[in-house]
């Protein structure tokens, strides 16, 4: 439908197409012979008919109309920010994050936290990350400033828990090593945009 | 340096600056910057970054080693240079590891800066990489050598200030640089670069192992996150630590250093040291300051009880006995306590340094000694008597060596614990390890060697004279000799005579000076020679005297001795404060000698411990945990902050109890003022850190007060109190161990025991009993110190409630027995 239609207030204009329908009542007995006449007439029957008839359709014949939430979620848009996921590196299964630190840094109402060491592959360990939840106001920038696209805003909406600062760690967050071939890479916020390459220069190499 | 003032001009500006300095350090001062990278103040310049190249009066210099002249005008960029240095940084960046996200360096990092700075956006040169492995030098210090620049300022600092020279530039195996580069880059990156490829940083003595004195100070240098202590590693970032501008509490040097504090970890929420930092341009730290940190004394809460407890200690106690690992403040606080309760106050290692300072300055009418380690670094001959210069003040042996490396100076050092590194600190070193006792002559040979004559009173020119006498000797030489040959020609048959030199030996007899100091203090025959090689042209002379001296039974006389090379010498005299505050315990607290009744301990051994280690009856906060100021041996007051909370009692609430104590202990700091020397400054007034120019900014400096002068009197050398024979113990710490503090540190890991020289170590065996004549014994582990020499055994004292101190009492040497376990 084109918008136009909406757009031209020139109202008295248009052609309208008179409905007909029966003249009003006049006096107050006529006024009473309306009401009574369609109280009895039982059109109320006829609506509940149809809500009936769509219930018998929907639990028997399999034709629901509405999301069964909470056991059903609508898909929800890759740019929205709901809590985070840890993502793994797709070969080595490894988890991404580097521990560099920086969404810990950035973090503007400072509920990221966590702890590194170095392991006994001299590599840097992140041995313990937690993002505090009843803080986080899902702003984005700890997936917007990861070098490693290793931490990104998932599609879990639901954030209501029992205590007023509820946690989530490092384990909780990172997807479960048999869910790795499903990991999605993330198009949202911080993402690569598509054009990166143009955007960058080459550093030469001499192999 | 001369000190004549001339002025030059930097990028426009009118800078002042003396004579003979380099341009960058003017353009320092002057808050002018110019990128430099390899330069570290107060050592020599590489020359191997080349980044800091300037334009000075229209021709290229590097401002890290191109001297200021009168009228110089300086161009700190222009187009041409802005392209070397871009040459430079991208170069740096060649096969650099892009790991900042881990990297222990990243936002303090000097290369990042530097390639920000100049605006390297891309990368015109590449090379194929060579494998480099990471690896551990020692205990502390971590190599990745994938990150080193080769900067060499970890080389540098090693050598020029800490002496060890424990590190070098070795082989990289990289490949050749492309043959097009040197024609197509500019040229002080193609130097530079050709110098990079070839070289990473290896231990020097050729093992995997540094086996130095792990000071850290290259891990601070580095300006990358190549070294970087093997505890740090990988644990934070830099960002995320609050640096706390203190002061080290481990001995008198009383080094600028930072606390770095964060929280523990994720369930921790505590705040705990990470590591510790210093200005690297201006102060060097010992592996004590550097790694032993983590000595706080964690309490709960106010224990009450124990409070109670203690007041009941205090009010029937007859004696207070303490060491000087505590703050000026807590030892006003003492003094208060000993005025309000009349108990005696004891303090082994403050009382001798108390009483030798006291008779010193009766004999040179100053309240404290003339000179300074800065002023001993400045000098171009050093002289250390009575001090294990490895092991009493680390920044004692720096100075000492900073002398032979950057001044072309000259040494002398009398001990008698024979030391082999000492010795490396230049070839003017000259080595007296004499026996002990002896240390009167030694200061009479400087009297000798040094002294204006005129100055000195007839009795002691006669008795140096007396040590004269001449002396022949055959002595062996070798000379050329000329013989004439005949030698035949064989294809013509002449002969012809030929005239060859042929070398021989001949004995000559010749008259020698000899000095009988030099022979009984153990000095060679060589001396005599070099001597003069040493002495000449050299302008500055200063003495470092140490605890040797304050604990000898003859010490009164050495005082003596001491202001009279002072006076007569033109030299520049530093004492060494036995520990961290010696002297402002000194200068503050009336000492009693001997303890009696019921002893309350202090962070020391008592019938009532109160002590900041955990077997105390009531907790006091550890040296980090405390506000307050140090006295140091550069006679500063030193201010040093709480890296870490304390929540129990301390010294003042004591005092507060008995209705003499101040809202806080830092309240005590403006009454200092009332002593002499002290000023009456509010603690929250005194700063700490340095200038761009290198400025100390720390506290403020003691007043040194005239006193009156007596006439000196010197006695003759007395040869009763040598000890020659038999086995000898001598109170010395380790390396990195001073007190209670450093031994609870967790990265401080020197022993308690019998540290010996190697040959030593073989004749004892693993375990010894080293009986004392008072029926004391200690039964210690042998430890070998590779540094060591002779048969001396040193048992160390920073444990307190072993008691070394008391066992040794008023000497550092005793005649011991030794029973092999
Ligand atoms: S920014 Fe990314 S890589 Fe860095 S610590 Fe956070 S999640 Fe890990
Ligand atoms: S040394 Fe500097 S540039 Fe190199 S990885 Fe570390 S932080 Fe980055
Ligand atoms: S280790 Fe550090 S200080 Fe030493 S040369 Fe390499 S980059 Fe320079
Ligand atoms: S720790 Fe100290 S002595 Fe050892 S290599 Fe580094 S600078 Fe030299
Ligand atoms: S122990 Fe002494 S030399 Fe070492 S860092 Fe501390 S104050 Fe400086
Ligand atoms: S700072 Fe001058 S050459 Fe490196």
């Amino acid at each position: 439908m084109s918008l136009e239609k909406f757009k031209d207030r020139n109202i008295g204009n248009q052609n309208y197409t008179l409905i007909g329908h029966e003249a009003f009542p006049q006096t107050s007995g006529e006024k009473f012979e309306r009401v009574m006449k369609r109280m009895l007439k039982g059109e109320l029957f006829v609506g509940l008919w149809v809500t009936l008839r769509t219930m018998f359709q929907a639990l028997f014949k399999g034709e629901m109309h509405t999301t069964k939430y909470p056991f059903e979620k609508l898909p929800i848009s890759p740019r929205y920010r709901a809590i985070h996921e840890m993502l793994r590196l797709l070969e080595s299964g490894h988890y991404r994050c580097i521990g560099c630190g920086l969404c810990e840094q950035i973090c503007i109402s400072d509920c990221i936290r966590m702890d590194t060491r170095y392991d006994e592959n001299q590599r840097k360990e992140v041995s313990e990350y937690t993002i505090n939840f009843g803080r986080c106001i899902f702003c984005g920038y700890c997936a917007e400033v990861c070098p490693e696209l290793a931490i990104v805003h998932g599609p879990r909406y639901e954030t209501s828990s029992e205590q007023r600062a509820s946690f989530s760690l490092f384990e909780d967050m990172l997807t479960p090593i048999d869910a790795l071939k499903q990991q999605k890479e993330y198009p949202g916020f911080g993402a690569i945009s598509p054009n990166a390459d143009e955007n960058i220069k080459k550093t030469p190499l001499a192999y | 340096m001369s000190n004549k003032e001339i002025t030059v001009k930097i990028d426009g500006k009118e800078c002042k600056s003396v004579e003979g300095e380099y341009i960058l350090n003017v353009a320092r001062a002057n808050d002018i910057f110019i990128p430099a990278i390899c330069y570290l103040t107060r050592c020599s310049p590489t020359l191997a970054c080349r980044i800091c190249l300037v334009e000075a009066d229209g021709k290229r210099v590097y401002a890290c080693n191109a001297k200021v002249k009168d009228g110089m005008e300086v161009t700190v960029t222009n187009e041409e240079i802005l392209q070397e240095r871009r040459a430079i940084m991208e170069v740096y960046d060649v096969n650099h590891p892009l790991q900042c996200g881990v990297c222990d360096q990243s936002g303090e990092c000097e290369l990042q800066n530097y390639t920000l700075e100049l605006a390297v956006d891309s990368q015109s040169y590449a090379i194929p990489d060579t494998i480099r492995q990471n690896k551990n030098w020692s205990d502390v210090l971590h190599y990745d050598a994938g990150l080193c620049i080769v900067c060499e300022r970890c080389v540098t600092v090693c050598k020029d200030m800490i002496g060890d020279s424990a590190i070098k530039t070795g082989p990289r195996g990289g490949e050749a640089l492309p043959k097009e580069a040197k024609d197509t880059m500019p040229k002080d990156a193609y130097a530079m670069w050709n110098k990079l490829q070839k070289s990473i940083i290896v231990p020097s003595n050729g093992t995997d192992f540094t086996n130095c004195s792990d000071c850290g100070e290259c891990t601070a240098v580095c300006p990358v996150g190549a070294l970087v202590s093997r505890d740090f590693v990988y644990k934070s970032n830099a960002w995320e630590l609050k640096r706390i501008p203190a002061t080290c509490a481990h001995c008198s040097s009383g080094c600028q250093i930072y606390y770095e504090t964060k929280h523990t970890s994720i369930s921790d929420p505590t705040e705990k040291i990470y590591r510790v930092t210093n200005e690297w341009n201006y102060v060097s730290l010992c592996g004590a300051g550097r790694f032993g940190y983590d000595f706080e004394n964690r309490v709960q809460g106010k224990d009450e009880e124990a409070f109670a407890l203690a007041l009941k200690a205090f009010n029937t106690a007859q004696s207070i006995k303490f060491n000087s690992a505590i703050t000026n403040e807590e030892a006003l606080m003492l003094q208060r306590l000993k005025e309000k309760l009349g108990v005696k106050l004891i303090n082994h290692d403050a009382k001798a340094f108390k009483d030798f300072l006291a008779s010193y300055s009766k004999a040179s009418g100053k309240g404290l000694y003339g000179g300074d380690l800065k002023e001993v670094m400045k000098s171009d001959f050093v002289i250390s008597v009575g001090a294990s210069l490895r092991n009493d003040n680390p920044n004692a042996r720096y100075a000492f060596n900073h002398v032979q490396k950057m001044n072309k100076g000259a040494g002398l050092y009398f001990h008698p614990v024979g030391d082999t590194l000492v010795s490396t600190f230049g070839k003017s070193v000259e080595i007296f390890t004499h026996q002990v006792g002896q240390e009167e002559l030694a200061l009479y040979l400087i009297l000798d060697l040094f002294a204006n004559k005129e100055r000195l009173d007839d009795e002691t020119k006669e008795y140096l004279a007396s040590f004269h006498r001449h002396e022949k000797r055959i002595v062996k030489e070798k000379i050329m000799e000329e013989v004439s040959q005949s030698v035949t020609d064989k294809a013509t048959g002449e002969t012809k005579e030929v005239i060859k030199k042929v070398p021989k030996t001949i004995e000559k007899e010749i008259e020698v000076q000899i000095n009988g100091l030099v022979e009984m203090l153990g000095g060679n025959d060589a001396f005599y020679e070099n001597f003069e090689k040493m002495k000449s042209k050299k302008e500055s002379f200063s003495l470092i005297i140490g605890e040797d001296l304050y604990y000898h039974p003859h010490s009164r006389n050495l005082s003596r001795l001491v202001a009279l090379i002072e006076e007569v010498c033109d030299m520049t005299l530093v004492m060494i404060p036995p520990r961290t505050n010696s002297l402002g315990v000194a200068m503050i607290c009336d000492l009693d000698e001997e303890e009696s009744g019921y002893v309350i301990g202090y962070n020391e051994h008592g019938h009532f411990r109160l002590g900041s280690r955990g077997f105390s009856k009531l907790d006091i906060p550890a040296l980090n945990q405390q506000e307050g100021t140090f006295t140091n041996i550069n006679k500063r007051v030193v201010p040093t902050n709480a890296a870490l909370d304390y929540h129990g009692y301390e010294l003042n609430d004591i005092l507060n109890a008995l209705g003499i104590g101040m809202r806080q202990a830092i309240d005590f700091t403006p009454q200092l003022g009332r002593i002499e020397g002290f000023k009456s400054e509010n603690f929250d007034d005194l700063p700490n850190g340095y200038t761009n120019a290198g400025e100390e900014l720390r506290g403020y400096a003691l007043e040194v007060v005239e006193t009156n002068k007596e006439e000196i009197k010197v006695v003759k050398f007395d040869e009763s109190i040598v000890i020659n024979e038999g086995e000898i113990a001598y109170r010395c710490n380790p390396q990195r161990q001073f007190n209670d503090f450093t031994d609870r540190s967790s990265q401080i890991n020197e022993e308690f025991g019998a540290y010996v020289s190697p040959n030593k170590a073989k004749e004892l065996g693993e375990e010894i009993e080293v009986i004392f004549d008072q029926e004391q014994s200690f039964k210690l582990k042998v430890i070998v110190d590779d540094r060591m020499q002779g048969d001396i055994i040193a048992i160390p004292d920073y444990k307190s409630y072993q008691n070394v101190y008391g066992v040794f009492g008023r000497d550092r040497y005793k005649k011991v027995t030794i029973k092999k376990v």
